[in-house]
């Protein structure tokens, strides 16, 4: 029987001889991750339900990261609700403000998943983690409370579709365009329920920040789960700056049955922009050269790792924010936001006259440090462009990556990164 | 379990942010929910509609984050079950884990907003009353017939016995 990388990975968390597309399945989970949003809901589930212990302290996550540090009373009360789960039943994954980043970049670089590992995240990102070989999937508050008791979770095989990148991306192109080019073709239910494989040259080339983005937007597409064979830049990235990951390297079988293939020549594909109010709606940056910004967003889950605050500092350097442009520049953990400093990366954007915060989901989700009025439009590295998304219902969001953001901040309008 | 009342249509890709928006994640509370569903489409939607009624939408109904928020806010609103062509994947687990009704129709454009329903969960059956119409749902798969049956998920391992799981 032929597998893909997803199939193996589900089987392999399963008691069962085979597995099958569309088969019900009651997988164990490697870790459950939840955030101040989520958890409080599932942690009340637990609760209620009579659960008095978890599965196991050691493959449980919780990170306080969407409203903290706390914007006001109710968000600390929510944040407070995982503090003490965490406490009382000695979570060892629990991560206080200034330990915390954005969930999606912290638990790779925390070491806490790898190939092979079945993740599920009461949070839609959660499928982040395909980059580095593993099932990962969002899943809600109440999958995540049965996930506490039980360590498992239920889910349906996803028939995979497999998209295949060949050539070579043009200069500033990067994952998120790759991403934002694909949903863009197949619509934001292009991929509903199945998981997304991508393949090819182009992805065996793209470094593994990128991968991330990529794989963090397969939701988007309303896929269940984006995933990339593992190979050397994952090992490298597993087992580097301290992380000592071991995993399982599962790769694709020769002859696996896929729903769909789809091919990209990426020498064709431009620098993408997606314009409201879905993230489908993406095109080449050069359509919106006379759209006039107030704010420009570089962070989140999706485009808020070092190498692309060193992309956006390569813009940025000796230059000058426009006057009447916000530009919020947050790194999606500690460790990013400390080496930034290190670099010299958050003197140019300080000099510039840029924001640089703490790490925060914040503004991805108009939750807090950048919130937009009416009327206002921002560029944002992140990944979701729905209407009010990031503030008043009449706002506007236009997603794309950390060099045209930066680019944008500049010129005072969506702007392509070779005009400065 | 049966249920009778007046459509609220809405568009394809309705999307969580709409549904509720993260301005108010910051409370699980049914009603604080409730008072502000669809507050961005429409922002009387919560004042307009009686306990009881029904959403019918397009396709990818409920796309975006996992927020349970969004089926506590429905909920909370009063609405008695949500019919669209098809639902974004995280707001259905979440539907079936927390005993919100919802049912797939293939079709959803001879219904009107204001038509009146009687919708029957266990065999499928959308009647519109005002058309006299009937349509019929794509029928759930056992596995989670079985969990809509429990009361959602937390009840379907309660009977399963909490300390009994598959590992």
């Amino acid at each position: 029987m032929a597998y893909t990388i997803t199939e193996k990975i589900l089987l392999a968390h399963t008691d069962k001889k085979s597995i099958a597309p569309g088969e019900f399945i009651y997988a164990k989970i490697d870790l459950a991750l939840g955030n101040d949003i989520t958890a409080p809901i599932a942690i009340q589930e637990f609760e209620a339900v009579g659960a008095k212990k978890v599965f196991d302290r050691r493959k449980i996550a919780l990170v306080p990261d969407h409203f903290t540090p706390a914007k006001d009373k109710k968000s600390a009360e929510q944040a407070k609700i995982l503090k003490n789960f965490s406490r009382k039943h000695k979570i060892v994954n629990y991560f206080e403000v200034g330990r915390m980043g954005v969930e999606h970049a912290l638990l790779p670089e925390m070491g806490l998943v790898g190939p092979g590992d079945l993740i599920i995240g009461a949070d839609s990102h959660t499928c982040t983690y395909g980059a580095l070989g593993a099932f990962s999937t969002g899943i809600g508050s109440t999958d995540l409370a049965a996930g506490f008791i039980t360590g498992c979770v239920w889910l349906k095989v996803p028939e995979t579709i497999k998209f295949v990148y060949n050539g070579k991306l043009k200069a500033w192109v990067g994952g998120k365009d790759l991403i934002l080019h694909t949903i863009g073709d197949i619509g934001v239910d292009g991929a509903l329920y199945m998981a997304m494989e991508f393949q090819g040259e182009a992805i065996k080339a793209l470094p593994m920040d990128d991968r991330f983005a990529m794989c963090n937007m397969a939701i988007e597409a309303g896929g269940k789960s984006g995933i990339i064979e593992p190979d050397e830049v994952t090992k490298k990235y597993i087992r580097s700056e301290g992380r000592n990951v071991k995993g399982v390297f599962y790769k694709s079988d020769v002859g696996a049955k896929y729903s769909k293939v789809i091919e990209y020549d990426v020498n064709k594909i431009e620098l993408q922009v997606s314009a409201p109010h879905l993230p489908s709606n993406s095109w080449p940056v050069s359509k919106f050269r006379k759209i006039n910004i107030d704010q420009s967003v570089i962070g989140s889950c999706t485009n808020g790792r070092i190498s692309d605050f060193r992309i956006a500092a390569r813009i940025l350097k000796g230059k000058k924010v426009s006057s009447r442009v916000r530009l919020i520049i947050i790194p999606a953990t500690q460790k990013i936001y400390s080496q930034a400093i290190k670099e010299g990366l958050a003197d140019i954007f300080l000099k510039a006259g840029g924001v640089f915060s703490t790490p925060s989901c914040g503004p991805c989700l108009g939750g807090h440090l950048g919130i937009l009025a009416s009327g206002e439009k921002a560029i944002a590295t992140t990944n979701r462009n729905f209407r009010g998304r990031m503030g008043h219902p009449d706002s506007e969001v236009y997603l794309s990556n950390p060099a045209v953001a930066a680019a944008s901040a500049i010129k005072g309008r969506i702007a392509h990164p070779e005009e400065i | 379990m049966k249920f009778k009342g007046k459509v609220w249509k809405f568009r394809d890709d309705v999307n969580t942010d709409e549904i509720i928006p993260a301005r108010y994640l910051s409370t699980t509370d049914p009603k604080e929910l409730g008072d502000h569903c669809m507050e961005d489409i429409d922002p009387q939607f919560s004042k307009k509609i009686s306990r009881g009624d029904i959403i019918v939408a397009g396709k990818n109904f409920g796309c975006g984050s996992s927020r349970e928020h969004a089926q506590i806010s429905i909920k909370g609103a009063g609405i008695s079950c949500v019919i669209a062509e098809s639902f974004a994947r995280i707001f259905l687990r979440n539907a079936i884990n927390m005993g919100l009704p919802i049912l797939e129709i293939k079709d959803i454009s001879g219904i009107k907003e204001g038509d009146y329903l009687e919708v029957d969960l266990n065999s499928g059956s959308v009647l519109n009353l005002t058309e006299h119409k009937e349509y019929k749902a794509k029928p759930l798969p056992k596995f989670i017939q079985e969990i809509i049956r429990s009361g959602g998920l937390l009840k379907w391992i309660r009977k399963r016995g909490m300390a009994r799981c598959a590992r």
